[in-house]
């Protein structure tokens, strides 16, 4: 295995201190691989990379491929790396149509620029919703068949022989009759004089030569060996580093700071003060670190001093009370409900969570007269760029962004508040600062995946099938707030997702959301984002209509999937998988979940096993997906095993709180994590499909949490109604 | 104060308080940035190095309680038959999602390997337990040290 590593810096601690200069002309170069291996460029994101004059013997049919007269040849990336597999499935999806390896390409991630790289799914240039490859399948594979025409047409052209007696493959055209070929490089001048052609034909599912194959991931090499550059790695000379306090309560003010002691300490260079927070430069972080705990600070707290998460939860429970947009009505459920044989109520609890991306929030900030450069590991390039120039008071075009890979999105890094934070301690600091939060700052100062209350009831019919669905639920819109253009009329697609719609066959559906923002702190998107809420709630409630009705869950479910057969093939398939119905030892049981969302089905069974001082171990998840089309299979299971974890962290640990406004928990002893040994085993089964791709990023995590507790269930006959899972409630009775 | 510290057979003059952490000494100071900051209270291991070859939360060693022992950290270890071993295992069985966690979790399994070549699932679990990953890549890292074990 060949490394070579060209970094923005150099790799070798002996030159660390010497200057070196960030150019967008050096790549992180990742070459793995003789015999059929990969090799990958990876240029670091650079706001200015499209200022990049194109030389004449350039091709570039759009906006996401370039060709040059060397033979280099260069993808833009739209999406950003962030461990889920983007940076080598989505040159899949170029490479399959452009015909060329994975070996031959370099990647680029793309500059901020809504115009080129918007989202189309999101309409904006973000990486989240796990829906990168969903919106990219059609446009990115027509940018690469657009490529491919031109080359061959240039090559027929050049040679003067039909287009059709030509051929692309592995980067060159051949002519077969007279054993003529070109590189995509020798021909990439003359194919930039090609028209674009207007309508080009996409190979079908049958074609796919590396589309459905396991491809090694691109971005893993310098993973292994310490040179991957995340955004708490970059150093521009001169760098100082910062670390913060803010306000314990959100909304609250600084009031009075004594830094005596603070710049007593050697390394602390000064300490800057702003509005809400106080933060300290030094020379590394050991003594920003030591400067923060000698501050004596007073704050005031604001009006939210006496915020108790509990509160919050009170309002959200009497919301539910009150009328709500209404996002889903089918049928008739008041008339249904009334004629049911039999009804049920129930009422379903979830806790604010914080994202704790192990790569704690960081951001460096270099603030000069005429512009501002900034350093991060960003889900939202355009997004950050903006609120540093508004933060900044500069114009758009003043503020260059350097993204780098992400140590952990999960939604956290889809929102800007870090870097306006980081601008606005960096407009005090002569040179560049790197801003980096404690993970004690991290947890407390995050925004969260809201918290919810939702009152639920159903009506069954004699046999116990359920003819009325009724739920309303109450909790925070982050699309509100993120993509106001996306809010309408009291609703949001994300908000709603897993609740509407659901892949059964229920009659008579009435749903409604009532938007509570919570005062005094802030909510933002986390991995698997409505449905981390609904699917909990709609899939414990559909075993509670089971138990109801005197039915095994996985049946009773099978019976209200006629009319959706991908759902009931991935529900049948992870029951037989799972051994469901055999036999299990006392106090030990299986769960089970369906859901369709991302516009993918999944089921999942877990088996868990519940001690006698209720503690729940889960032992065993057995997946059935049919995402559609799978364009990287390894992908496909790695995403759903990371899921999993992080959706069995937050059933059983998970939970931010606040008393007298503040945030309770702060480091990973109070906001715990899964860990290697309370990690289950994870089947993951694939139902081969030529359906559109759906999501896989997220799709694990809200599955994996009605499993378990409905697995609580079958253990201990216990139902839980409210997130985390309390072992108190759990304990055998002596 | 300035203490004389050996990091990857290269001696190094740092000018830092004693009580300075190890790991801030290697990042900020040294410039060594494949060694990750996750919590700073050893309760992640993302920070882990090896001092004289034992598994060590750079977090939490102040400078000053090195002396002579010699400093190992990821940049490093790939020049080693077990580092080579660990890391070629980590890329064969696609462990690595964001990666940010991996640096500690593969110091820790080469600390671990080294001295149990032959370790049980349990075993395992033992030892990388104190090493988060919130990508939840567990599965993976237990196949690839039990793959790095076979390869010894």
């Amino acid at each position: 295995m060949a490394l070579n590593h060209a970094t923005s810096r150099p790799a070798d601690p002996e030159q660390a201190g010497s200057v070196y200069q960030l150019s967008r002309r050096r790549f992180l170069q990742v070459a793995a691989a003789a015999g059929g291996g990969l090799m990958l460029s990876l240029r670091l994101p650079c706001a200015d990379n499209a200022a990049e004059a194109a030389d004449s013997s350039e091709f570039v049919p759009n906006a996401f491929i370039r060709i040059g007269g060397d033979g280099r040849i260069i993808l833009t990336m739209p999406y950003v790396e962030m461990g889920q597999g983007t940076y080598t499935a989505i040159p899949m999806l170029i490479a399959e149509e452009l015909e060329v390896g994975l070996h031959q390409i370099t990647l680029e991630h793309a500059p901020p620029d809504e115009r080129l790289y918007a989202n189309p799914l999101l309409g904006v240039q973000a990486t989240g919703n796990s829906n990168a490859i969903r919106a990219a399948w059609q446009p990115l594979r027509q940018a690469g068949a657009t490529a491919r025409l031109m080359l061959v047409e240039a090559a027929a052209r050049r040679w003067g022989v039909d287009l059709a007696s030509c051929q692309a493959q592995a980067g060159e055209v051949h002519h077969s009759p007279t054993g003529r070929r070109n590189t995509y490089g020798e021909l990439a001048a003359d194919a930039a004089r090609m028209p674009v052609p207007e309508n080009v034909v996409l190979k079908r599912p049958g074609e796919f030569r590396l589309i459905g194959t396991p491809a090694k991931r691109l971005d893993t090499p310098a993973k292994v060996n310490g040179t991957a550059v995340y955004g708490i790695d970059a150093r521009p000379p001169g760098v100082r580093i910062a670390t913060l306090a803010q306000s314990p309560v959100f909304g609250g003010r600084l009031k009075s700071v004594d830094d005596t002691a603070a710049m007593a300490v050697a390394g602390v260079r000064q300490i800057v003060r702003l509005d809400d927070a106080v933060a300290v430069v030094a020379d590394h972080m050991g003594a920003a670190k030591k400067g923060l705990a000698a501050l004596s600070i007073e704050w005031d707290d604001g009006p939210h001093a006496a915020l108790d998460t509990d509160a919050i939860m009170a309002e959200l429970e009497r919301a539910t009370l009150r009328s709500g947009a209404v996002a889903q009505d089918t049928g008739d459920v008041t008339q249904a409900m009334a004629s049911a044989a039999s009804r049920i109520e129930a009422s379903y609890q979830l806790p604010f969570l914080a994202h704790a991306t192990m790569e704690p929030m960081n951001c460096t900030v270099d603030v000069r007269p005429d512009g501002c450069e900034i350093w991060v590991g960003t889900q939202a390039l355009a997004r950050v760029q903006a609120a540093a120039a508004s933060t900044a008071g500069l114009p758009l075009d003043k503020v260059v962004v350097h993204n780098h890979l992400i140590g952990g999105g999960f939604g956290r890094r889809l929102e800007a508040d870090g870097v306006a934070r980081a601008v606005q301690i960096a407009r005090q600091v002569a040179g560049p600062v790197k801003v980096v939060w404690t993970r004690e700052e991290d947890i407390q100062h995050d925004m969260y995946r809201p918290a919810w209350f939702d009152r639920i009831s159903a009506g069954l019919d004699g046999k116990g099938r359920p003819v009325a669905w009724n739920n309303r639920f109450a909790g925070s819109s982050v699309i509100a707030r993120w993509l106001p253009p996306a809010f309408n009329n009291g609703l949001d697609p994300d908000t709603t997702e897993g609740a509407i719609d659901l892949a059964y066959d229920l009659p008579n559906v009435h749903v409604e959301y009532v938007r509570v923002e919570p005062p005094g702190i802030p909510t933002a998107f986390w991995r698997s984002v409505g449905p981390s809420h609904n699917v909990f709630v709609t899939e414990s409630f559909m075993d509670e209509l089971a138990a109801a009705a005197g039915q095994d869950p996985v049946a009773y479910r099978l019976a209200l999937l006629d009319r959706a057969p991908r759902a009931k093939a991935v529900l049948a398939l992870a029951a037989d998988k799972a051994d469901w119905g055999q036999p299990l030892p006392d106090r030990t049981g299986r769960g089970v979940s369906l859901q369709s969302v991302f516009a993918t089905y999944l089921a999942q069974v877990a088996e868990v096993e519940v001690s006698k001082d209720g503690e729940v171990r889960v032992r065993r998840v057995v997946c059935a997906v049919d995402c559609g089309i799978v364009v990287n299979p390894d992908t496909v299971r790695a995403q759903i095993q990371s899921a999993v974890i992080f959706g069995i962290t937050a059933a059983l640990h998970g939970a931010i709180t606040l008393k007298d406004g503040r945030v309770e928990q702060a480091n990973f002893d109070t906001y715990e994590m899964l860990r290697m040994n309370e990690a289950p085993m994870i089947d993951v089964h694939i139902i081969q499909s030529a359906e559109p791709p759906g999501g896989m990023g997220e799709a694990g995590t809200s599955a994996i949490v009605p499993a378990v507790t409905n697995a609580i269930h079958a253990a201990t006959g216990k139902r839980l109604r409210r997130l985390p899972v309390d072992p108190a409630v759990l304990k055998q009775p002596a | 104060m300035t203490f004389m510290i050996k990091v990857n057979g290269n001696m190094h003059n740092v000018e830092v308080e004693g009580d300075t952490p190890l790991l801030w000494v290697l990042r900020d100071v040294l410039g060594m940035t494949g060694t990750k900051f996750g919590c700073g209270m050893a309760l992640c291991g993302a920070c882990t190095v090896h001092v004289d070859g034992a598994a060590t939360r750079s977090c939490v060693t102040p400078v000053d309680s090195i002396g002579n022992s010699e400093i190992t950290t990821i940049e490093a270890i790939g020049a080693t038959a077990l580092g080579a071993r660990v890391q070629k295992a980590w890329l064969d069985r696609e462990v690595v999602q964001c990666g940010y966690c991996q640096s500690g979790q593969i110091m820790s399994a080469m600390a671990f390997l080294a001295g149990n070549p032959r370790p049980t699932d349990a075993d395992i679990d033992d030892a990388m337990s104190g090493n988060i990953c919130r990508c939840g890549t567990y599965l993976r890292i237990r196949e690839a040290i039990k793959q790095a074990a076979e390869s010894i």
